[in-house]
């Protein structure tokens, strides 16, 4: 060879700390291409960004009705009290003393005491047995002392505690702490959580087939370009990257699809819970998805639309040797 | 610059492309490739280019065995060979620039460096001024002076042409043998397939005649 002739190597006199520069450059430059790529086809990156967010929609939004419904059973939870039923030997003074003695305790917020009488008149007016009851020689019912809780002491098995400690007592004949369907609730929540997990995991799946088959479309559509750039020595890395941007992309879009879809539905449900809550008297404003969850979905779908791709390019991209 | 050893090309299909073919082209050289259809001249410069490996023999190019060349090396391999096309093999969605850009944009060349060397490279081939055009509305012979430009405008020190004059009249064929020879004077190796007697004939070059795979004359470096 003549040494007149440059070599095709003079670009190894590029800085070696422009390198990074360069190569940020071309990085920056291909995300950019492939978001106009996209762009440039609205129907057809539409349809295929609608198919991911509803996809992901779907756990997303089922997850937001569980955490409301968690929310909801945690205020059951705050309102619960426990009923101590004392002994019938208890009269009303050592009922007065035990109730002053709960009251320092520091897990409860509030002790009413329910005399015989006062129970027995209030069983009369509410059971519709009121003649019947004044027909009786004596009392049956003991006095009964209410314990309302702290509003830190929610949990079930909080609760319980502090009721099998105040049966400890004496004069406690029995404690009745009415959260069992609570409970009953919540396992049915925990039982529905791990139902969206999987429903997200088999969405996720979906979500890779679709990007993993569109990104294969898309390989199929450049094939002559894939050639070409072979050819003139594009490394694999540098062919892949635009494929996996787009895969990227499609997630990314498809994950805020999904965080606008799930918004909106709570937007939408808002109304009707509020006006359900109104009739019992109490209120309750939906919770979104709040910022770790809409991250994670986002991020979520970002790395599924990289990882379709991926997926798509490793095993479809060696197909595209040049002819 | 290349050098074959004893090189057989087999294919499942068809048999043996090439057979036992020995031959050496030294740094700066440019020469012909001819023979029939069929006579396996794609087939060799599709070994020089990599895009295939020997099924037997050596083929040496830049000091490099090609058949023991790792695939991770084969993208560096490509940028110091350029090739040119029949069909020129240019993307119809990107302009004149982008495509003779390309192997730049591979080699990921600095921006003013690429644009520096683009526009040299089309003016080597009288096509400056169309680098915003889209391949398609310019005419064969311009489109393949556009091949050509994207074959070199990384400057490498060896370029194939398969059949480069493949689809253009006598006078647009003479153009681009001009061409190489304006490339070959300044250094650059070259080996040119064509069927085209008539073109080669007139040029004083070395002629490597393949019948059937096999190199049945060698006229020598003239």
């Amino acid at each position: 060879m003549r040494t007149g002739r440059r070599s095709a190597h003079r670009r190894a006199r590029v800085s070696p700390l422009r390198l990074p520069v360069i190569w940020l450059a071309h990085h920056l430059q291909v995300a950019l291409g492939s978001l106009g790529h996209l762009l440039r086809n609205p129907l057809a990156t539409g349809m295929t960004v609608a198919v991911i967010a509803v996809a992901l929609a779907l756990p997303a939004g089922l997850y937001a009705l569980i955490r409301n419904l968690d929310l909801l059973s945690e205020s059951w939870n705050q309102t619960a009290t426990i009923s101590l039923f004392l002994t019938m030997d208890t009269d009303l003074e050592q009922a007065r003393a035990l109730a002053a003695e709960l009251e320092a305790h520091r897990q409860l917020d509030q002790v009413t005491l329910i005399s015989p009488d006062q129970a027995l008149s209030e069983l009369g007016s509410y059971s519709g047995f009121g003649e019947a009851i004044t027909q009786l020689e004596e009392n049956p019912l003991p006095v009964v002392l209410t314990l309302q809780p702290t509003p830190d002491l929610w949990t079930p098995a909080a609760l319980e505690r502090l009721a099998e400690e105040a049966e400890t007592r004496p004069q406690v004949d029995f404690a009745r702490l009415d959260t069992q369907w609570v409970r009953r609730f919540q396992a049915i929540l925990n039982l529905a959580q791990r139902g969206v997990m999987l429903l997200g995991g088999a969405l996720a799946l979906a979500v890779l087939l679709v990007v993993g088959n569109t990104i294969r479309l898309e390989i199929e559509n450049r094939r002559n370009e894939i050639e070409i750039m072979e050819l003139v020595g594009a490394t694999p890395a540098f062919i892949r990257r635009p494929f996996l941007y787009t895969g990227g992309w499609y997630g990314l879009f498809g994950g805020l699809g999904a965080w606008v879809l799930v918004a909106l539905a709570l937007v939408l449900i808002q109304g009707p819970v509020s006006r359900l809550a109104a009739l019992y008297h109490t209120q309750f404003p939906l919770t979104g998805l709040g910022p770790t969850a809409s991250l994670t979905i986002l991020g979520g779908s970002l790395c599924l639309g990289l990882l379709g791709s991926w997926l798509s390019v490793g095993r479809h991209l060696g197909a595209a040797q040049p002819h | 610059m290349i050098r074959f050893e004893h090189v057989t090309k087999r294919y499942p299909q068809r048999g043996n492309a090439l057979r036992n073919l020995s031959f050496e082209l030294a740094a700066g050289e440019m020469a012909f490739l001819t023979g029939h259809s069929g006579a396996g001249k794609s087939t060799l410069l599709r070994l020089i280019g990599l895009i295939e490996r020997p099924s037997r023999g050596q083929v040496v190019v830049n000091g490099r065995n090609l058949g023991r060349l790792p695939a991770r090396k084969i993208p560096l391999h490509r940028r110091e060979v350029g090739m040119i096309f029949q069909d020129h093999r240019l993307l119809p969605d990107r302009t004149v620039f982008d495509n003779v850009a390309l192997p730049l944009v591979a080699a990921s060349y600095g921006h003013k460096e690429l644009q520096r060397r683009v526009r040299a490279a089309l003016d080597q081939v009288n096509l400056l001024g169309k680098e915003r055009t889209l391949p398609i509305t310019l005419s064969s012979g311009e489109q393949q002076r556009v091949g050509i430009a994207r074959a070199v405008v990384a400057r490498p020190p060896l370029v194939l042409a398969d059949e480069p004059t493949g689809n253009l009249d006598p006078e647009l064929s003479r153009e681009i043998m001009g061409l190489f020879e304006r490339l070959h004077r300044v250094g650059v190796t070259l080996l040119i397939a064509s069927h085209d007697q008539a073109l080669i004939s007139d040029l004083p070059y070395r002629t490597l005649t393949l019948a059937g795979g096999a190199l049945i004359k060698d006229t020598g470096t003239r």
